[in-house]
């Protein structure tokens, strides 16, 4: 019977096999941040241990970093950089701080330097590390005790998942993003829909997102619960990867893109679930709740509760809609926002920066509407910036900031207020996920865009002509 | 770790789905590089209602968490369960675990308790009906026991017998290094290294 991407991916990377214990597998890539690892160089350090590869190890700052100025100015989080800096030094990995030119949230710097690649292990003690398997990479986020084994062995023991397709038949709209696309899907499978298993993301509209796109899909994996998503490297990929700064060159680029062509699902592999999703009945869709499962087209309104079966779906959605002062029956696009934010491992590339200066250009960001823009990585603010797209964001009202998680997760000064109410192109609506009190409505970059424009929940079609 | 055999202790019910770890400890406590004293900060936003089931006195001392399914979703942030343990709980019981959550667990002496969805419920109105009920964790027989409630739970052999002997999941792995250096020897030698490139 044929193997499933995943399958290949896993079983390439086996260092020991024995009946009845997990695989021991290897990792190639092992990237770190400030927040999940200095218990970890603390537990190396006490037991005499030292970093087994460190030549195969990267490291960022990026929750802590505030992005309007190079400064930290809580102690707290000043301590974790510099302990982030203490252990990369004592240990010799290399780490791109803030103000260097290639720092960057950990999900886009990876991709950008092309140290992600096809067919690869790639762990990080964060859950979005699943983003980087749109190479094709089995990559999945980790504890801090995990970081600690990867630290010492380079290796982790680890059962082996159960595999699901999702097929995404038809292609999307145009206005459609890959963002709608994954907030439609975990709409449709909950957030609980994946425990267990490493996604295959596949079908026409997949195989014709761009490689950001398919970025921001696999990013979301771990919002319904995958332990990893997966996308089978083709003709995009290459291109994307190709004179990348640690891309194989020379003999070894043909040598290696022969590799990854055989890094697809065989006809015959069967897997363990499959779930079917048509692209070309999505529209732009926004989440309403306080977990990314609670979701709607924009069209459509704050579903009631009240019509949902008794139990713990139902409580959830009273819970969520007492905490996001909403009121069933509410059309999506009468709901207005006090911030809006353009960034995170989620959105916060060249593409989703380009889609939002689009909507934006000409136009003015809404009366005492906070509006900021966060570049995934400082790559990607130069970049910005050579093409213009600061100014089209200065122009209109925006901040313009260096790079960072931002108000991704509340560890750094970009915070909501209680009570204020955000449009987000990041990935988690949780209660207090973006301050505490804060009500999240997780959105694509166009609709961020144009929702900042009018001050309410919008689609750039909405919005009259310039 | 701490070896694993048995808990037996009193158990707190909360009945909410989808708890997700900037719940059970929210990302101002990540701020911090040390691994004690997260316990004060579990649940902090909920504990500020005074209704909130941890805030209720008959559960006071409860050291095993019954939940609604898909505890522990989100992020992967391990502090959550140094902050369960610190402030007292062994165990936690619920339908659905997230896969991280549940990894973390077993590394840091959390014992994920995966029971269908009646036995969770048959447990948490037993509890809601008598907060002094005994409940009984026995990781030997991968079993829950209260009352009249015998109820078994999932878990690997090698999980269960690394728990109980309270092994270190690194010094196990290193038993093997061997296996990990002939490996190295066989990595293609195109796959990347993060030294910058010159």
């Amino acid at each position: 019977m044929g193997r499933t991407l995943a399958e290949k991916v896993w079983d390439a990377h086996v260092v020991r096999k024995a009946e009845g214990e997990p695989d021991l597998v290897y990792i190639d890539l092992h990237l770190v941040h400030e927040v999940t690892s200095p218990q970890a160089f603390d537990g190396l350090r006490l037991a005499g241990r030292t970093v087994r590869r460190p030549e195969l190890t990267l490291a960022t700052e990026d929750h802590n970093v505030p992005t309007d100025a190079l400064t930290i100015t809580d102690p707290i989080s000043l301590k974790q950089v510099e302990t982030l800096r203490a252990n990369c030094q004592e240990f010799d990995i290399r780490l791109h701080s803030m103000g260097d030119a290639k720092q960057g949230i950990v999900h886009v710097i990876g991709p950008q330097l092309g140290v992600t690649q096809p067919g690869m292990t790639i762990v990080c003690g964060d859950s979005h590390t699943s983003t980087h398997g749109a190479f094709g990479a089995l990559a999945f986020g980790i504890g801090t005790s995990e970081v600690e084994h990867v630290l010492a062995t380079q290796t982790l023991p680890l059962v082996r998942p159960k595999t699901m397709a999702v097929t995404v038949e038809g292609r999307l709209q145009p206005g459609v993003t890959s963002k709608d696309l994954v907030l439609a899907l975990i709409a449709q499978v909950g957030t609980g829909g994946g425990q267990g298993h490493v996604v295959e993301y596949r079908g026409e509209a997949v195989r014709a997102l761009s490689m950001e796109g398919r970025m921001t899909v696999c990013n979301m994996s771990i919002e319904w619960g995958a332990r990893a998503g997966m996308i089978a490297p083709d003709e995009t990929t290459y291109a994307y990867l190709e004179a990348r700064e640690h891309a194989p060159a020379g003999a070894d680029w043909s040598v290696a893109v022969t590799d990854w062509q055989a890094l697809r699902t065989d006809d015959d592999a069967v897997f363990d679930k499959e779930v079917f999703l048509n692209a070309s009945v999505v529209t732009p869709f926004v989440t309403w709740g306080t977990n990314p499962g609670q979701g709607v087209a924009l069209s459509a309104s704050v579903p009631d509760p009240g019509a949902m079966p008794l139990g713990s779906e139902r409580d959830a959605a009273e819970r969520a809609l007492a905490y996001m002062g909403l009121t069933a029956g509410t059309p999506m696009r009468e709901i207005a926002v006090d911030t809006v934010f353009l960034g995170s491992c989620t959105n916060g590339r060249m593409e989703d920066l380009r889609a939002a200066a689009e909507v934006v250009k000409g136009r003015r960001v809404a009366d005492g509407l906070r509006a900021l823009v966060v570049p995934g990585s400082m790559l990607v603010k130069l970049q910005a910036e050579k093409e213009g797209l600061d100014s089209v964001f200065r122009d209109a009202g925006f901040d313009w900031r260096n790079a960072g998680c931002s108000m991704c997760l509340a560890m750094n000064p970009d915070t909501l207020a209680p009570g204020e109410r955000s449009a987000s192109t990041s990935n988690r609506n949780f209660e207090g996920r973006q301050g505490r009190g804060g009500r999240t409505h997780l959105v694509s970059p166009a609709v961020a865009a144009a929702t900042a424009i009018t001050g309410y929940l919008t689609a750039p079609a909405d919005l009259q002509e310039v | 770790m701490d070896a694993f055999t048995a808990h037996v202790g009193r158990a707190v019910p909360l009945r909410r789905s989808d708890v997700d770890t900037d719940q059970i400890i929210p990302s101002d406590w990540l701020k911090r590089v040390e691994r004690t004293g997260f316990g004060a900060g579990l649940f902090s936003e909920w504990r500020e209602d005074p209704a909130f089931v941890l805030n209720q006195e008959r559960y006071a001392g409860a050291s095993i968490l019954l939940a609604g399914q898909n505890f522990g979703t989100g992020s992967s942030r391990e502090h959550a369960v140094w902050a369960l343990t610190d402030f007292g709980f062994r165990a936690v019981v619920s339908e659905r675990f997230a896969d991280i959550f549940r990894s973390n667990s077993l590394k840091g002496g959390l014992l994920p308790v995966q029971l269908a969805r009646g036995e969770v419920e048959a447990l948490m109105a037993l509890v809601e009906a008598d907060h002094t009920v005994e409940v009984t964790v026995d990781l030997v027989a991968r079993e829950l026991r209260a009352a009249d409630l015998v109820a078994h739970f999932p878990l690997d052999d090698f999980t269960r017998w690394r728990l109980m002997e309270g092994l270190d999941d690194i010094g196990l792995t290193l038993l093997h290094e061997q296996d990990i250096s002939s490996y190295e020897q066989r990595r293609p030698s195109r796959l990347p290294s993060t030294r910058p490139v010159a």
